[in-house]
């Protein structure tokens, strides 16, 4: 359990975390999302004990970061943005390296080297120098480090930024592997990460937390509206307009099209529209091609509240 | 202090993995084993004296060289941040460096024993000043690298590291050298800080404790520094 309060971060006199407050469970796959110099990097500096606040407290499992600091830093694994490692080391002597002074004991290391090697898909690279390796692969290797004495909390900024697709679906699964036994704290600024990796996210624009929830929550709670498309043949754009224009809760409606009519509505919040819209084809007879609905993304919430217009204090 | 034996073999493997260590120490040993045998065959002795007065100038360049790298390039490439939120404290990273860069200046000098042995077959060398002139290498040697060390951790950039260790190890070396041309009162406190006025009476074979302790808080005291500089992060 990770619990910050009131964490502050200044530099001179820029503010790059301005009393922000959360806590992590035990078990959570927590998303930091926020834009490029938002904080996510600093905060996770100082979870990580690389420098200690300006102000406020920050405790993982009641030990606090700054106090009890080579306690808290045995129980987590970090990978910094851009997982910098030595690059002249190859696999085995740089995870070996990390296990030693991880105080993980000579006769453990095989066992433990193994089973790394083997859930980070490294075993191919083995006895290759990092410096020879894809970023995909050094990113891999990096996870390893973090997570080579297995501990409890993992902290992984931008873990996904600069690997290509492939590689970022496989990182991807990985930690959400991973986040089914551990605390997972990420960072990114890449919205579909968060909905496909994390259970609970937190945004934060500009040093300060701007909302905290589930995905589902975020884009529910922000932006109630559903747009709904509908594709019926058989008719023509008039006579759908009408037919559709006559249900309640229909908030805003545009037809358009010509042998395939294509209505987009929007409801109003809180009705489900999908099935009077169904009826309404059914009793007239047409044929329907088309029926979906499109929620509010996150990256519209995230624009929502970290864009220049808009900005929204949660 | 397992930490910081693991820092510390990490290092010299980084050394003996690529070619540093290797064109560093040849280089090392062809520039003493010229002007040594240049010198000895001119003074016609068989005396270690030419081999001592030399090697605290070559180890003025080889020492910059072999720690520019310790902690710059870890702040260059920003591996310094996986380092130091490593379970470890940060005076065992510095001490790790630290011996590790020792280790390789001992190497340096083990393999001019061989001059040594060389110069012990073509007549008799004091046994004694000998031994007493390996041990305050070994000694200057240490501050040296403790020096280099702090200057590595002053900076990102490996060139500027080196430029700082070599400005300071010069300064350190060639004070007294400035006496004659300085004010009479400042001359004891110059005397004293100068690491080759030091030597000078260890390789005599005088072994007066002054001269050790002077080495050995020296060496603190820039591993203090370093160790300090490394913990700066966390005032700023």
């Amino acid at each position: 359990m990770i619990e910050v309060a009131n964490l502050t971060k200044r530099y001179g006199t820029v503010t790059a975390v301005d009393d922000v407050s959360f806590t992590v469970k035990t078990g959570e796959i927590l998303g930091f999302l926020g834009p490029n110099g938002a904080g996510k990097t600093t905060t996770m500096k100082i979870l990580t004990c690389f420098m200690p606040a300006t102000d406020g407290r920050v405790t993982v499992d009641s030990l606090d970061v700054f106090d009890d600091s080579l306690e808290v830093r045995r129980k987590i694994g970090y990978l910094p943005e851009s997982a910098p490692l030595y690059t002249d080391m190859n696999v085995t002597e740089y995870l070996s390296f990390v296990a030693g002074i991880r105080g993980i004991s000579k006769a453990q290391l095989p066992s433990r080297l193994d089973a790394i090697v083997n859930v980070c898909g490294l075993t191919e690279v083995r006895r290759r120098e990092i410096s020879e390796l894809s970023k995909g692969f050094k990113q891999r290797v990096g996870l390893a480090q973090a997570m080579i004495h297995d501990p409890d909390i993992l902290i992984l900024d931008e873990p996904t930024s600069g690997l290509d697709p492939n590689q970022i679906v496989e990182i991807r699964n990985l930690i959400k592997k991973i986040g089914e036994e551990k605390t997972v704290i990420l960072s990114t600024h890449i919205l579909p990460e968060v909905q496909a990796t994390c259970d609970r996210v937190l945004i934060i624009s500009r040093g300060k937390l701007v909302a905290d929830g589930s995905p589902d929550e975020l884009t529910s709670q922000f932006h109630g509206d559903e747009q709904i498309q509908v594709t019926v043949t058989g008719t023509t754009p008039d006579v759908l307009r009408s037919a559709l224009g006559g249900l309640s809760g229909v908030a805003w409606l545009d037809v358009s099209g010509g042998r395939e009519v294509t209505a987009r509505l929007t409801s109003e919040r809180g009705t489900d529209l999908r099935e009077r819209i169904f009826r309404v084809v059914v009793d007239k007879g047409w044929t329907l091609l088309e029926l979906h609905r499109e929620r509010t993304s996150l990256e519209q919430v995230f624009r929502q509240l970290t864009g220049a217009d808009g900005r929204r204090d949660a | 202090m397992r930490n910081t034996w693991l820092f510390c073999q990490k290092e010299l493997r980084s050394y003996f993995n690529s070619p540093v260590a290797y064109i560093v120490l040849s280089i090392f040993i062809f520039i003493t084993g010229f002007f040594f045998t240049s010198s000895l065959f001119l003074m016609g002795q068989a005396s270690m004296r030419p081999l001592f007065s030399l090697l605290p100038v070559v180890l003025l360049f080889f020492v910059p060289a072999i720690t520019m790298r310790l902690l710059a390039e870890e702040k260059r490439s920003g591996s310094i941040e996986l380092l130091v939120t490593l379970p470890t404290r940060d005076w065992e990273i510095v001490l790790g460096k630290f011996l590790a860069a020792w280790i390789l200046i001992l190497v340096g000098l083990l393999l001019t024993l061989f001059f040594t042995f060389t110069v012990t077959t073509l007549g008799d060398v004091d046994g004694g000043e000998t031994w007493a002139g390996y041990l305050g290498l070994a000694l200057l040697g240490a501050s040296f690298a403790a020096i280099g060390t702090w200057s590595s951790s002053l900076t990102r950039n490996q060139i500027v590291a080196f430029i700082i260790s070599l400005t300071l190890i010069a300064a350190l070396t060639l004070i007294d050298d400035l006496l004659p041309v300085l004010p009479m009162s400042l001359a004891p406190v110059l005397q004293f800080l100068s690491v080759s006025y030091h030597f000078e009476n260890i390789s005599r074979g005088v072994l007066d404790t002054r001269d050790l302790i002077f080495y050995v808080s020296l060496t603190f005291f820039m591993l203090y520094l370093a160790h300090n500089t490394l913990e700066s992060r966390k005032w700023k």
